[in-house]
């Protein structure tokens, strides 16, 4: 298989909440819409480590397992606007197998948001 | 107020050694919705203890959480994380750049186990935004 089986994922601010505690990541840009405002961002967006290991699980299901997982990483390119209602944000992840060799398989992924780029240049090395 | 330049190459000492646990490991699983499978752990779990010493290197240069956002991350293994492992980070400041009033702090961490072996690497940007913006 040389791509990932594209994958959906739905991010609430429940989610938020839940992945702030579990994370200690308690920056209020993830609850408060008045504090992430008064910073200049849209509204409260989701923490970027969220969205990377919503992606990284994509990447963990096609290696086999998250211990096959042995390097990633993004460059959080555009915040992910999360609304205060029940219905969330979709995150949708694709990815294409860019390299490999004997032991290890490269990856390049694509994380979007709306059709936008929300990670920027996703990579990860999984053992094969 | 800007970051101090002199910060570049300074290591921030040693987070306080964090205890994995399967309690813990499950409430991150869930957190991230990803299955939860005894002795497996999530692979940006090493976060938790990133992010603490994140908070260390931000108290000490007395820059407020609210103006981080996230530019960046990256992690490379030496071996999974299993519960039982007792984890410490220790970051670094690499480069620190001002740009429209923001500072970018790349910042790197070593993250260790009990016997102060290298378990993951781990590089952050973060991006201070400046009381402009």
């Amino acid at each position: 298989m040389s791509e990932l089986t594209p994958q959906q994922f739905t991010v609430t601010r429940a989610d938020l909440v839940r992945y702030a505690g579990a994370s200690g990541d308690f920056n209020p840009i993830h609850y408060s819409e008045r504090v992430a405002t008064s910073v200049g961002l849209p509204g409260v967006i989701a923490h970027g480590m969220l969205t990377l290991a919503l992606a990284t699980r994509a990447v963990e299901e096609w290696a086999g397992g998250p211990d096959r997982v042995v390097e990633f990483g993004a460059k959080f390119t555009k915040p992910v606007v999360v609304p205060d209602d029940d219905e969330g944000v979709v995150i949708d992840v694709t990815g294409k197998v860019t390299a490999e060799d004997e032991s290890t398989r490269s990856l390049s992924v694509a994380v979007t948001c709306d059709g936008v780029g929300v990670l920027g240049a996703m990579k990860a090395v999984v053992r094969v | 107020m800007p970051i101090d330049a002199s910060l570049v190459g300074r290591e921030f000492p040693p987070t306080a050694p964090y205890p994995v646990t399967e309690v813990k490991v499950r409430e991150f699983a869930t957190a991230i919705g990803a299955p939860v499978v005894e002795g497996v752990v999530p692979p940006t779990f090493p976060i938790v203890v990133a992010f603490a010493a994140m908070n260390d290197f931000l108290a000490d240069v007395e820059a407020d959480l609210f103006r981080i956002v996230h530019g960046e991350q990256r992690f490379a293994y030496e071996r999974p994380v299993r519960p039982g492992d007792v984890l410490t980070a220790t970051l670094t400041v690499d480069t620190l750049r001002q740009i429209g009033g923001n500072d970018i702090i790349g910042t790197s961490s070593l993250i260790t186990d009990a016997d102060g072996e290298v378990v993951c690497r781990t590089k952050s940007t973060l991006i201070h935004r400046g009381e402009t913006s």
